[in-house]
């Protein structure tokens, strides 16, 4: 009966660390910032704990915090769409390449972390800038007689987060396309299928948890921005985490920080459920290798 | 003849293979030795520390830029190599920010000054419990401050200050002189933010909603010390909205969008503006009517070292370090013009009170902006974003 136990408490005492960690880590400063967002902000930087409702009623009846989740979505889905059009090319050729010397091009795509984040955002004003290397190029040569006006807009923000976010989803499907049996497409060639055929009923479907792994990775990271559209962005360039960004460091207000916090949270939360209904969760692993 | 511990190992091993020892005193020689080893290192450990904590370190938060290169240059570095304490320096993107921070972390570690803005927020820090008390017989270069510009610090905690004033500007319109004449501008005053035919050329500081406010006040023809229509302010700052490309966040992104010719007109700040004409920008600056001033002082942090942070405001103090960072952040130092000869160069930079009595510029009044603060700053976060 004894030795029955043991047994079943062993996977148990397997996972404790991990337990303990997220416990800690996770579970413990999430439970916090909930307790907090019943708390009433009486002053800048001036809190009174309370079991009020006030942040929550202000969060689901005021429009302006609506406003906000909607956009942080559908910026979210573009950016997630694009980088996987135009990381799954790149993914591609490393993953069939036969030059000697991939790992090159993998620590060329892992180079660009070795730049801070703010560096690389404020870069773009120097390419798509009045005075930017695109303006310069194109007034050069005569194209245009006044610069494009390509910054402080969406297209901005959308590209800032694209050139930030893009590795991981390259790296996502490039692991998975590594996966899949090289016989594979030529046992689908030798059948008759066509070139485009073989990547459409073999490669593709076999590189989805890559793809669907890195979207996600991406979808999340963006959705929980703020910086890129400060940067990047006009007045109407606003994510959900700017709002958040406000409340706690502008208006010192950390009962309805908390309260925006916690509800990121739980959207992407829904967000990671959502795939792994669809997708299921051993696929992410399958994507990580 | 001194024999290396590698040396005696070695010997003692050798021993022992030959059977002139047996295994457990080669063994415990072995843990003699390392338990010499382990006290031995000990005591020099602890004499290290010690040897480092003979220099404090003095954690200092700044505005970034040219403000920040300046007090690097002629205020810590050569107060380092004097005295031997260390200062951090780094910067902020607001104050803000730091009181997130200390709150947050329930200490002041890592934090002991800070470039802090205005009386407001010396206000702030007092009233959230940080503020030090400084003895000012520490700081005897104190003498020399304009007596006009600690009153109104001194008026919040007349008992004793936690900081010292430094220097002061003003928030201004800057313009690019190639788009905008010296003659427009003047015209115009502040209504030049709203020009419409600037329109996608105009930023604003979107850091600051009493900046904001400010202007918006000045531009529906109110007082800004005595706004009485909020909704009129409010509805010059969207019209201003209208027209930007950008709201700027802070100094070095303002003095890049201007020397880029990515805005041509926005308000600034005036040293920035000064700094960008020294580097040869064709930027003018116009400090319209009832135009906003400001003053910044070095607040220390409760909890602080204080006989440290005392040497250190002395320091800076001193004319010829305070006049070296007035020229390099190109802020007129709050030193009195009347008791401490001021250079041409501070003589030309904007904002600069020879009279010493700051009655010419126009300061925002804690009476009637912080018991709005609260409730106007949430408005102008959300007009900032269009709501």
């Amino acid at each position: 009966m004894s030795a029955l136990r043991s047994k079943a408490m062993r996977p148990w005492w397997l996972l404790s660390p991990a337990l303990v960690t997220i416990t800690l880590l996770v579970v413990v400063p999430m439970s916090l910032i909930l307790i907090y967002s019943f708390y009433i902000n009486i002053d800048l930087g001036v809190d009174r704990p309370a079991f009020s409702f006030e942040n929550w009623s202000e969060l689901f009846t005021d429009s302006y915090y609506h406003v906000a989740i909607w956009k942080t979505f559908r910026l979210s889905v573009i950016v997630t769409v694009l980088a996987a059009l135009l990381g799954y090319i790149p993914a591609y050729f490393i993953a069939n390449t036969t030059y000697k010397h991939k790992w090159l091009l993998l620590l060329l795509l892992i180079l660009p972390f070795w730049v801070s984040f703010i560096i690389r955002t404020l870069s773009w004003i120097h390419i798509m800038g009045n005075q930017g290397a695109i303006n310069g190029m194109l007034l050069w040569l005569g194209v245009i007689d006044e610069p494009l006006q390509m910054m402080f807009n969406e297209f901005a923000v959308i590209v800032g987060f694209i050139h930030v976010f893009l590795p991981y989803m390259i790296l996502n499907v490039y692991v998975s396309l590594e996966g899949v049996d090289r016989n594979l497409v030529p046992a689908a060639r030798t059948l008759g299928c066509s070139p485009w055929q073989a990547f459409r009923e073999v490669t593709l479907p076999l590189s989805l948890p890559g793809l669907a792994a890195g979207s996600l990775l991406v979808f999340v990271l963006t959705a929980g921005s703020y910086v890129t559209p400060l940067i990047l962005g006009g007045p109407n360039d606003f994510l959900y985490g700017n709002l958040i960004y406000d409340a706690i460091l502008s208006e010192l207000n950390w009962p309805m920080g908390a309260t925006l916090s916690f509800t990121l949270l739980v959207l992407l939360g829904l967000v990671v459920v959502l795939y792994s209904r669809i997708m299921g969760m051993n696929q992410l692993y399958k994507a990580f290798g | 003849m001194k024999i290396s511990s590698t040396k005696r190992y070695e010997t003692l091993r050798e021993r022992m293979g030959n059977g002139d020892m047996d295994r457990r005193s080669f063994m415990a020689l072995l843990g003699y030795a390392g338990m010499a080893a382990g006290v031995a290192g000990g005591a020099m450990t602890g004499l290290s520390r010690h040897a480092m904590a003979a220099g404090t370190d003095i954690y200092f938060e700044g505005w970034g830029g040219v403000v920040s290169e300046a007090l690097r240059k002629h205020a810590f570095d050569p107060y380092t190599a004097k005295s031997g304490n260390k200062v951090i320096d780094s910067a902020f993107g607001g104050e803000s920010e730091v009181l997130t921070k200390i709150k947050a972390a329930g200490s002041i570690d890592g934090h002991n000054m800070l470039h802090s803005s205005g009386v407001s927020w010396y206000q702030r820090w007092v009233d959230n419990g940080y503020g030090s008390e400084l003895n000012e017989a520490n700081i005897p270069n104190m003498v020399n401050v304009m007596d006009a510009i600690i009153k109104p610090f001194r008026a919040i905690t007349p008992n004793s200050l936690s900081a010292v004033p430094y220097d002061y500007g003003t928030t201004g319109i800057a313009y690019n002189t190639k788009y905008v004449s010296k003659e427009e501008a003047e015209a115009l005053g502040a209504n030049l933010l709203l020009k419409k035919e600037l329109k996608g050329k105009i930023g604003g500081w979107g850091g600051d909603w009493a900046n904001r406010a400010w202007y918006g006040a000045l531009q529906s023809d109110q007082d800004p010390n005595n706004i009485k229509d909020w909704d009129a302010v409010w509805e010059k700052a969207r019209e201003h909205r209208g027209l930007i490309v950008k709201y700027w966040e802070s100094g070095a992104e303002l003095m890049d969008l201007l020397a880029k010719e990515e805005i041509y007109v926005t308000e600034a700040w005036s040293g920035r503006v000064a700094a960008l004409q020294a580097q040869g920008h064709p930027i003018g600056y116009l400090d319209p009517k009832n135009g906003l001033a400001w003053m910044e002082s070095m607040f220390v942090l409760k909890g602080s070292p204080m006989a440290d942070a005392e040497e250190l405001l002395n320091f800076m103090l001193a004319p010829e370090t305070a006049l070296a960072v007035a020229e390099g952040q190109k802020y007129p130092s709050s030193l009195d013009p009347n008791k401490i000869a001021m250079s041409d160069t501070i003589k030309g930079l904007p904002a600069f009170d020879p009279t010493g009595k700051l009655e010419g510029l126009v300061f925002r009044d804690p009476t009637t902006w912080n018991p709005v603060e609260k409730a106007q700053k949430k408005q102008w976060n959300r007009l900032k974003k269009g709501a």
